[in-house]
């Protein structure tokens, strides 16, 4: 058998299992941002937002919604590589795939792939939930793919990394508490920062979550406060960053072998 | 024919300091059946751990099947199986699952792997589980999903870790039926064990470690050979004196009707059957006082301690 035969089986098969994983889970993984962007939709698309009015030139739930699809994107792709590799090294799981011929690569990509699965899964179900309070438009599909696909893939290096250093399962949910949800909800999700003073403006400008958010909603209603090609070259650089770091530790063995 | 298993001057130092092998040498012929004994902390699992991947050495070389674990990483591994010490699964996922996807890591499709899964699962009495989740099995059936899992991908190479640690009497014989047809099929087994029992009947040969350094690797015969003397029991049909004794034998009396007699080396056991007959005692049954090749392990590992 090829060794490229067996790479490629062994990340179909990396990715099938954390498919089946999330899935089987479901309650614990897709209902909860099911149940959680509703409310969002309701409280502040509705509610709230009926009161509001417009924001960045769109009634205010158009608005928020490409920032709540987004959002739940990446905590859901970050979640879901980080619960299941740490999961698999606390419960030793990790060591099937330690003594199988499997590349560093091809371990970290089907993890990858199986954060992305999960965060686009959890995207289309938001999306669609959306269609139920307001109507989406699509203004560059290519730019909303390549937004999508690629902080999914950047919040799934991130779990990763996360999983690598984690000894604890308290360790897995600290980046994503005092991280990842600050950085979110100071990331433009619920208002343009346009209506923040110059300095607040320029410091959020240094919040990665900023620039994912608004070239996603420049992908749906066409408008951003950030450049999109620059948005889509950081997320590439910090991928290709994250990545070559990911498996460094790997070959390394960091946090996996004696 | 290359050897299955070369171990040259392999070295392992803990972060903490700890020296757990000290420049060990091995060699495992292809289709032996080797046993790796030694008390706890002697080294087993390190050794073991470093020829899967799972411990980084701090110097020296192994290799399986001619290729070097770490700079042919790959090829080495496709040609083992590995069965370690602690249940190393996903507790959540299904029997079948789990030895379906560990083919899946060896290049192996679901399509490609299920008849040969299928057939171990039945093997190890597990065919019937193979849609529960692991963690519903009992220790030996999780012991033997770790077998099945190990064996999925045909390796020529078996590493078992102390594959019957508290596994109760009747599952251990029957895994050991198991890895002699194993064995008997072409598939060199090298395992660790606590039951020498279990070494003495398996093994044609046996590696013994204390403290990170071989003191033994030679065959079971002759590390049995070494053995001076040997101590049976025997229960008799009569009862005998509390003075009882055999002319040219160490002996003792245990019960009214049980003795037990030292056999030194070149002492024969039909000279004891004569003078019992002679006496006009016969004997009811007998066996040996303790493991043979525990009596000599003792003696090792408490002579490398001196």
């Amino acid at each position: 058998m090829s060794p490229v035969r067996i790479q490629w089986v062994a990340f179909l098969t990396i990715v099938t299992k954390e498919i089946r994983r999330f899935t089987r889970i479901w309650q614990q993984t897709l209902l909860p941002p099911a149940i959680t962007m509703t409310l969002y939709f309701v409280i502040f698309g509705q509610l709230i937002g009926s009161r509001i009015g417009q924001m960045g030139g769109v009634d205010y739930i158009s608005f928020i919604v490409p920032g709540l699809i987004m959002m739940s994107v990446i905590t859901n792709a970050y979640a879901n590589v980080s619960s299941s590799f740490f999961s698999n090294k606390f419960q030793r799981s990790i060591e099937e795939l330690m003594v199988a011929p499997v590349h560093p690569g091809t371990i970290l990509l089907g993890y990858v792939c199986g954060g992305i699965a999960r965060g686009v899964g959890v995207g289309i179900i938001v999306t669609l939930l959306s269609l139920y309070f307001t109507d989406l438009q699509i203004h560059n599909l290519l730019v909303i793919v390549l937004v999508i696909l690629l902080s999914a893939t950047l919040f799934s290096l991130g779990g990763f990394i996360n999983a690598i250093f984690a000894s604890k399962f308290d360790d897995i949910s600290i980046v994503p508490t005092f991280v990842i949800t600050p950085l979110t909800y100071l990331g433009g999700v619920f208002y343009s920062i346009n209506l923040l003073s110059e300095f607040w403006q320029s410091v959020s400008l240094f919040n990665p979550i900023l620039y994912m958010v608004n070239t996603f909603r420049y992908g749906i209603l066409g408008v951003s406060d950030v450049n999109i090609g620059f948005s889509l070259a950081m997320l590439v650089f910090f991928i290709v960053v994250l990545a070559a770091y990911s498996l460094w530790l790997l070959r390394r063995g960091v946090g996996m072998r004696q | 024919m290359v050897p299955a298993l070369v171990v040259r001057n392999l070295s392992k130092v803990y972060d903490n300091g700890f020296q757990a092998l000290k420049g060990i040498d091995l060699t495992v012929e292809q289709g032996d059946f080797f046993a790796l004994l030694g008390p706890n902390g002697a080294g087993k699992s390190t050794t073991l751990g470093i020829l899967s991947g799972l411990v980084q050495k701090t110097s020296g070389n192994a290799e399986v099947m001619g290729f070097d674990v770490n700079t042919q990483t790959f090829s080495a591994r496709r040609y083992l199986g590995v069965v370690p010490q602690e249940f190393n699964f996903n507790q959540f996922e299904k029997v079948g699952d789990i030895v379906i996807t560990q083919a899946g890591y060896f290049g192996l499709t679901a399509a490609q792997a299920a008849p040969n899964a299928e057939k171990l699962l039945r093997a190890l009495d597990l065919w019937e589980k193979r849609d529960q989740q692991a963690r519903m099995l009992s220790g030996g059936m999780k012991r033997r999903l770790m077998i099945a899992r190990a064996l999925v991908h045909d390796p020529k190479v078996l590493i078992l870790d102390e594959p019957s640690a508290g596994v109760d009497i009747e599952l251990r014989r029957s895994m050991w039926t198991f890895m002699q047809q194993l064995n008997r099929a072409g598939t060199t087994i090298i395992l660790t064990t606590h039951y020498l029992e279990e070494a003495e009947q398996l093994c044609r040969n046996i590696a013994i470690i204390n403290h990170g350094e071989i003191v033994q690797a030679t065959s079971t015969r002759k590390l049995l050979s070494q053995l001076s003397t040997e101590t049976f029991i025997l229960d008799l049909n009569s009862t005998v004196a509390a003075d009882f004794s055999l002319a040219g034998f160490e002996c003792r009396k245990v019960a009214d009707d049980c003795i037990e007699v030292v056999v030194e080396k070149g002492q024969s056991i039909n000279q004891i059957f004569t003078l019992l007959t002679q006496q006009g005692i016969e004997v009811r049954s007998m066996r040996t006082k303790s493991n043979r090749l525990e009596e000599l392990f003792v003696d090792l590992v408490r002579g490398a301690n001196a």
